[in-house]
């Protein structure tokens, strides 16, 4: 039996579903994760330890364990203490929380590198410490690690298909429950595969536009 | 007489076991022109940030427009009492602190908009009209990257401008740029001198003390050593001290 593309039209319907579940996924766990991993770093720079102390604590559990054991401590450990979460809402706080640890390690050095007159200048104009990092600070230290904030989300998107073993009918769930009905593994994971890799190419694009504009005013 | 705008008793500043400020004493009347001078070293910008709690005082007491600006408060307090403070006090830094993200005119305008005191169209109106002032009115959407240091530096005269402070306290505001860019600054500085603004100028540019100011504070290892009207100070100067640090300037 050789590869036989023609059968993946039949298809389309299931993976043109898989793949606007991978984006929705993807977009979501973005956005928390960017916004996530700016209030975790801000945190992390609190004066107080008792605020640090927890923050660094749950990163360094992020960071030190997999995400698939997250996503199933998410999903399945959480039920246990009464949280049934549906298995999207799960994938999509297991994505944000895993990536936003490691964002905020980007932008956190990114904030202690920004020039302490910068601090004081807004401080000095009588700004308060949240309005200086959130108007000053934050969006300098962000703009500074564009690229490598990049770098993450790409890394996400591809992460993502991680979510499939919960059940969730992203795109690479959508390649296997074609593969089950048509017993054609190697034409559906090709596609799939194709499918990851335009994906990606429009987030690149994308994130090559966020770098331009974030690097306007050099 | 009314009370002075600024009245210094007593400051004290460690840092750590090093002090910097051992009692210095001073009255600045609204509208007074203080120039501040001295060897490197001897304080003078830590007695400037002082007086906006850039740095916290060891001893002794700032009052600035009748309020006590080193009051003990719990930190809450005393954030919300620094605010309010340093709305009324402008500063200037000797490497300008712009907004690198923010154009020229966003700088003017971003604590205007940020505390409330404007609406988005008035604080354009009046960062225009500072920018105007400052001379760069065709730089409004420029990023400081794309500006002299002279230009960077009058946005930044102007952003401080824009919160309509009672007093501008200058950190060698032109130690940082070239020789040919450093009369502009000095211009604007003049212009706002002229205009009935309380400022204090911390300066090694003493052609430029002497022409703008109308009291001289000469300090040296954390105390004034002399002081009085510009013509007193730099002409007929009674410490020795103040004699060998003039010659010594003027002489490079
Ligand atoms: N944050 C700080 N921590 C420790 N020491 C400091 C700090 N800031 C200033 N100093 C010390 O305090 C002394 C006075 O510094 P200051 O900057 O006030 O001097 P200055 O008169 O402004 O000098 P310059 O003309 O070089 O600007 C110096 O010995 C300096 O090293
Ligand atoms: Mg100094």
């Amino acid at each position: 039996m050789g590869l036989d593309f023609s059968i993946l039209p039949a298809y389309a319907d299931i993976l043109w579903k898989g793949t606007l579940w991978t984006i929705a996924l993807t977009v979501l766990s973005m956005f928390f994760s960017l916004a996530g991993g700016v209030v975790f770093a801000v945190l992390q720079l609190n004066r107080h330890a008792i605020i640090r102390w927890p923050v660094a604590g749950f990163a360094w559990l992020f960071m030190g364990t997999p995400l698939l054991l997250q996503l199933f401590l998410i999903y399945f450990g959480l039920v246990q203490i009464g949280l049934d979460l549906n298995a999207f809402v799960a994938g999509v706080i297991a994505l944000s929380l895993h990536f936003a640890v490691y964002n905020s390690e980007i932008i956190r050095s990114a904030i202690v590198a920004v020039d302490k007159g910068q601090y004081e200048a807004a401080r000095s104009l009588g700004l308060s410490q949240f309005q200086a990092m959130r108007k000053a600070i934050v969006p300098q230290a962000v703009a500074n690690v564009t690229p490598a904030l990049g770098n993450m989300m790409i890394a996400l998107l591809k992460e993502s298909a991680l979510v499939s073993v919960i059940g969730v009918m992203e795109l690479t769930l959508s390649a296997q429950r074609a593969i089950s009905d048509s017993f054609r593994p190697f034409e559906f994971y090709i596609a799939a595969g194709a499918i990851y890799y335009v994906l990606n190419l429009g987030l690149e694009q994308a994130v090559r536009v966020a770098e331009r504009r974030s690097a306007q005013y050099r | 007489m009314s009370e002075p705008i600024v009245k210094i008793r007593g400051l004290k500043k460690n840092f750590g076991s090093l002090q910097v400020l051992k009692g210095i004493d001073m009255d600045i009347d609204q509208g007074q022109i203080f120039a501040l001078i001295g060897a490197s070293g001897s304080g003078k910008s830590t007695l400037l940030r002082t007086i906006n709690q850039l740095e916290e005082v060891t001893e002794g007491e700032i009052w600035f427009d009748g309020e006590l600006v080193n009051q003990k408060l719990p930190h809450r307090q005393r954030e919300a009492h620094l605010n309010r403070l340093r709305q009324n006090i402008g500063m200037v830094f000797q490497h300008f602190n712009l907004f690198p993200h923010l154009t020229a005119i966003e700088n003017v305008t971003m604590a205007p908009l940020m505390l409330g005191r404007v609406n988005k169209a008035e604080a354009i109106e009046q960062a225009k009209k500072l920018l105007d002032k400052v001379g760069l009115s065709d730089r409004g959407d420029y990023y400081p990257s794309k500006l002299s240091g002279g230009q960077k530096q009058r946005v930044a005269i102007a952003r401080s401008l824009a919160m309509n402070p009672k007093l501008m306290l200058f950190d060698e505001v032109t130690s940082a740029l070239d020789p040919e860019l450093v009369g502009e600054v000095n211009r604007v500085m003049k212009a706002l001198a002229e205009e009935d603004m309380t400022m204090i100028i911390v300066t090694h540019d003493l052609r430029f003390a002497e022409d703008v100011s109308d009291h001289v504070i000469f300090m040296a290892d954390g105390l004034v050593v002399e002081e009085g009207p510009p013509s007193l100070v730099f002409r007929a100067p009674q410490e020795d001290r103040t004699k060998s640090f003039l010659q010594q300037v003027f002489n490079d």
